[in-house]
């Protein structure tokens, strides 16, 4: 019975608060469950790019299901309707939700005025992966950016969002980068926003 | 100080998965290597049935003059072993560490086919890592 083990008693389900939900899982678990995620799909594949862009869909619905999660329980059911706002909320709130931290930094490309981008030394999807080399520059953090995508794209922001390696000096491990592409109507709706 | 020779890991039909050699002593080639892996797996089991001791797991140590031979098994079946310096302490543990590693950077990468040779930058990085630690840790005794 809802309620029942609670002190107040709720006569309807809506009207009960949502849980602040169990914030940690094992992250041995996961790891064997991405790493399964990522085997399923590369059985199905012929390339690397399609191998990419499965990761990037499994992650999407993940991205638009948070983002309905996040805006109800930390914001008061608003949600961000502002560039910079949608992106340090990704920043900060999506990644601490997910990873437990948030991400070592955001950056505005310096070539492209539309393009923004999201580092991690070390990713937590990326903890037990190495990448064969003759996979190229395959990086499984598509998953990551493809719950990017989805927060963005749930929430009036229509990006491409995509995970990249970027070698490090005096790092053996290069760290990832997800760069986030931003429409240009995203643009120029900013614009006339000021 | 004490140090090892070579450290071999074989998948449960005795295959050789992984083989590293470190310092100039008891350096083997490719198929020494492969040799010494099935060899050693053989022996193992054999030493399992010969045993008069009941529920006998094979043999964890194998001690000659020039060398000891330390073998850790672990429940599906796969072997890790290290020849090191006679008297060398802490292999056991030592090995405990390396199959820690294995179960993390080579069981939870999707690129990893059971039974397949290791081929994982991450595992022979923190191996690596490990042994320097190990060393350093044992100069320090």
């Amino acid at each position: 019975m809802i309620g029942s083990r609670g002190t107040k008693q709720y006569g309807n389900v809506l009207d009960k608060p949502l849980g602040k939900g169990k914030t940690e899982v094992s992250l041995n678990a996961f790891s064997f469950l991405f790493s399964e995620l990522v085997q399923y799909n590369q059985t199905r594949v012929d390339n690397i790019a399609e191998l990419e862009r499965r990761l990037e869909e499994a992650g999407y619905g993940v991205g638009l299901r948070m983002l309905e999660l996040l805006c109800y329980r930390e914001k008061g059911n608003k949600r961000e309707t502002r560039l910079l706002g949608i992106l340090s909320f990704v920043h900060s709130t999506v990644w601490k939700s997910l990873f437990g931290k948030v991400a070592d930094s955001l950056e505005k490309g310096t070539e492209h005025e539309d393009e923004y981008m999201i580092s991690e030394k070390e990713l937590l999807v990326n903890r037990y992966i190495s990448v064969p080399k003759d996979m190229g520059a395959f990086n499984c953090s598509a998953y990551v950016a493809g719950i990017v995508q989805g927060v963005l794209d749930g929430a009036g922001f229509p990006a491409r969002v995509t995970a990249h390696y970027v070698p490090v000096e005096g790092q053996a491990r290069p760290r990832t980068t997800i760069l986030i592409k931003f429409l240009e109507e995203v643009l120029q709706r900013e614009a006339r926003l000021g | 100080m004490a140090s090892i020779y070579n450290l071999f890991i074989i998948n449960k039909s005795g295959g050789l998965i992984f083989y590293k050699d470190y310092g100039s002593t008891g350096r083997l080639d490719t198929n020494d290597s492969l040799r010494l892996a099935s060899l050693w797996h053989s022996m193992h089991a054999i030493s399992q049935q010969l045993s008069p001791t009941v529920g006998c797991t094979g043999i964890e140590l194998l001690e000659a003059d020039t060398f000891d031979l330390h073998c850790f098994q672990s429940l599906t079946g796969t072997k890790f072993f290290v020849v090191s310096e006679p008297g060398a302490p802490g292999m056991e543990s030592l090995l405990k560490t390396i199959y820690d590693l294995y179960t993390d950077y080579v069981l939870k990468n999707p690129f990893y086919e059971v039974e397949m040779p290791i081929r994982c930058e991450l595992f022979e990085l923190n191996l690596a890592q490990a042994l320097r630690k190990d060393k350093l840790g044992l100069a320090g005794r």
